[in-house]
């Protein structure tokens, strides 16, 4: 165990009703990237805090799954496969330096994974396979690993708002302890956000902690997003369930209530025929192509895909049972903060960002279509983060007598107007990109209908007076998913054409010259720029 | 969504409150409550960590289902995940089975 001195320190002087802690690094967010980078800054020296929505060990869209890893050995001709596997797929937006990089360092990680007795399987040749993480297991190893490494880890303790001092440097943040009934403020030299995507509350498996708590502070400082078109992946689970497990529909037959076959439906390259399909009436799929091997490892290796069918007498290998496609918005969509170094940092000064709260583009471009790369992504960029953050912490030094300022708007700040109800307002942001017709089919006109009443709803809850205690974490909740279809939309249609998991019904071919990414950000403006792809600023260079 | 909280199993350990993602059961001076329904986003993950399997999730995730738990009793319903996972003493070598291996690529 660490030495005291490496403890982040509880400050006894704290006001009723609140806790305080002085830290090098805050990481928010305790899923696998938020536990990487509080394992990677501890083991740096800082004195680390991670406070998780929920609790560090079943919070995310990991722990409640079951997840591919894009772990390959490393020999080049096997990296180099992996690597040209899907940039097509991705509309060419990957950056094969960040594809290395994150393919040495999820190796490296996974390695780490072992040692701390991970108990990977061993196939019929004795080899250990590291390609797939059961969440669970894998986050409640992590948890134990963060304990160890000497993390305060404050659970139930969403964050509402980050701290800054007078040079506009992110200096910490403060939220609720929700079984505690109080507050907490840790004042840290650098935050790392870890948050996760935004999935819309579509019950998605384990995402309903993931509503862009995290974005919505990290723009309320001014930091950048990226690829925030890339949004729109819909999951395939049963009509009443929350099991997303795409990959096992790849052996389904799709069909409509009379019993015939959906032209061209597949879970994957045909989920847009099951989209059209629902919007006609229900779809039902049946595993028939499952032979009874797969059916034996299937259960196996993800005894949870089978609990609504074991629960509900429905054998989905013989029996037809409706299905729908759930909204995983940005948590397997690419877009989130921009980072533009290798440390993972943000452009906002000590301000960092790791795993679904990042950025995805640099290896998966604008798809992905598993799980597997943004597992990936966590350990790798949670991993640098969590260095950067540490040493950035370090060059920074003292901070005593910092001069911090809380960093919130929306419903944590006194306005004129009455507070607004939460539950209205995520009701009223769901209409709005949960229609496949608006999301998963995008175009123009109706696209821009979309953002004129999201824009008209940001008017009002700007204006609208600080929820009261019992509401403000559904209120910032509610706020984080309209700012988050906001600038989602708006990237939307700065993208005239199609690319990724980005379909326009009125631009549907890839167009070459839109080869760049697409920056977003604000919150009373929302405002869209390109950057140009890192071939193009080296071509740019070269001549 | 979280239907259960067995009175005749439940030791009161807490476990349920401190592991739920979403915060859904409060303690009490007995055993705990589901003090939240609406916010479960039945992930399951309260009765794999319950050592008594003595929680019950119903897989229904947009509504509640009345639920008969003697039945559940009766075909070992609760504490099923758990022993699938391998998080029973005695189902310990499930830990290391996982064949995803043999089905990424299809």
């Amino acid at each position: 165990m660490p030495s005291q001195s490496h403890r982040a320190e509880r400050v006894s002087t704290a006001l009723a009703g609140s806790v305080e802690f002085d830290a090098d690094v805050l990481v928010l967010g305790g899923g696998p990237a938020g536990t990487w980078a509080a394992v990677s800054a501890a083991e740096r020296g800082a004195r680390v805090v991670l406070a998780d929505k929920g609790f560090c060990g079943t919070s995310g869209a990991t722990a409640a799954a079951g997840t591919g890893v894009w772990y390959v050995d490393p020999e080049p001709a096997l990296r180099d496969a992996a690597m040209a596997n899907r940039e097509k797929l991705g509309g060419y937006l990957q950056d094969r330096r960040w594809m290395a990089r994150v393919l040495d360092g999820t190796y490296q990680q996974s390695n780490r994974l072992a040692d701390w007795g991970y108990p990977y399987p061993v196939d019929d040749r004795g080899r250990s396979q590291r390609n797939s993480l059961q969440g669970p297991e894998y986050m409640r190893l992590m948890r134990k690993r963060a304990k160890q490494a000497g993390v305060t880890i404050l659970d139930h303790s969403p964050a509402l708002e980050l701290l800054v001092d007078d040079g506009g440097a992110v200096a910490g943040a403060s939220g609720l302890r929700r079984q505690k009934h109080d507050r907490w403020t840790v004042r840290a030299s650098a935050v790392v956000i870890a948050t996760g995507g935004c999935a819309f509350l579509s019950k998605t498996l384990g995402s309903n902690v993931l509503t862009g708590d995290g974005y919505l502070m990290a723009a309320e400082v001014g930091a950048e997003f990226s690829s925030m078109e890339f949004s729109n992946p819909y999951a395939i689970s049963p009509a009443f369930g929350s099991v997303t497990k795409t990959l096992f529909y790849g052996w389904a037959t799709f069909s409509y209530e009379d019993g015939s076959v959906v032209p061209g439906a597949a879970s994957k390259g045909g989920r847009s025929a099951i989209a059209r399909a629902l919007l006609q009436g229900p779809v039902y799929a049946r595993l028939d192509k499952a032979d009874d091997d797969v059916q034996r490892h299937m259960r196996a290796s993800q005894p949870n895909f089978f609990l609504p069918f074991d629960r509900t007498g429905i054998d989905p290998f013989r029996d037809r049972f409706p299905v729908t496609l759930r909204l995983e918005g940005t948590v397997r969509g690419t877009g989130g903060l921009r980072i533009i170094d290798d440390s993972c940092a943000t452009s906002v000064p000590g301000l960092y960002a790791a795993g679904d709260a990042a950025t995805r583009e640099l290896i998966c471009g604008g798809f992905t279509g598993g799980g597997s790369h943004n597992a990936a992504w966590a350990m790798s960029s949670g991993t640098w983060a969590g260095q950067g953050a540490a040493d950035y912490a370090r060059q920074l030094g003292a901070t005593a007598g910092r001069k911090l300022s809380s960093a919130g708007t929306v419903a944590v700040r006194n306005r004129s107007r009455r507070a607004f109800e939460p539950a209205v307002l995520a009701r009223a942001v769901q209409d709005e990109v949960v229609p496949y017709e608006l999301n998963y089919f995008r175009e123009a006109s109706r696209l821009h209908g979309a953002l004129a009443r999201l824009d008209a709803a940001w008017l009002d809850v700007s204006e609208a007076d600080a929820a009261g205690k019992a509401d403000v974490l559904r209120a910032r909740e509610a706020a984080a998913m309209l700012a988050t279809a906001r600038w989602m939309y708006r990237s939307a249609l700065a993208r005239q054409e199609t690319r990724g998991m980005h379909r326009r019904d009125d631009f549907p071919d890839q167009d070459d010259r839109q080869r760049h990414y697409i920056t977003a950000g604000g919150l009373d403006e929302v405002w869209t720029s390109a950057r140009p792809h890192a071939d193009a600023a080296y071509a740019e260079a070269a001549e | 969504m979280i239907e259960i909280i067995d009175a005749e199993r439940c030791t009161s350990c807490d476990i349920c409150v401190n592991v739920c993602p979403t915060n859904v059961f409060d303690k009490t001076d007995g055993i705990p409550v589901i003090a939240r329904q609406g916010d479960c986003q039945t992930c399951f993950l309260c009765e794999l960590y319950c050592p008594e399997d003595a929680l019950y999730v119903s897989p229904f995730a947009d509504e509640t289902q009345p639920v008969d738990v003697l039945a559940l009793k009766r075909t070992d319903a609760m504490g099923s995940y758990r022993r699938a996972v391998g998080w029973t003493d005695d189902t310990r070598d499930r830990r290391g089975v996982d064949r995803s291996y043999l089905l990424f690529g299809h």
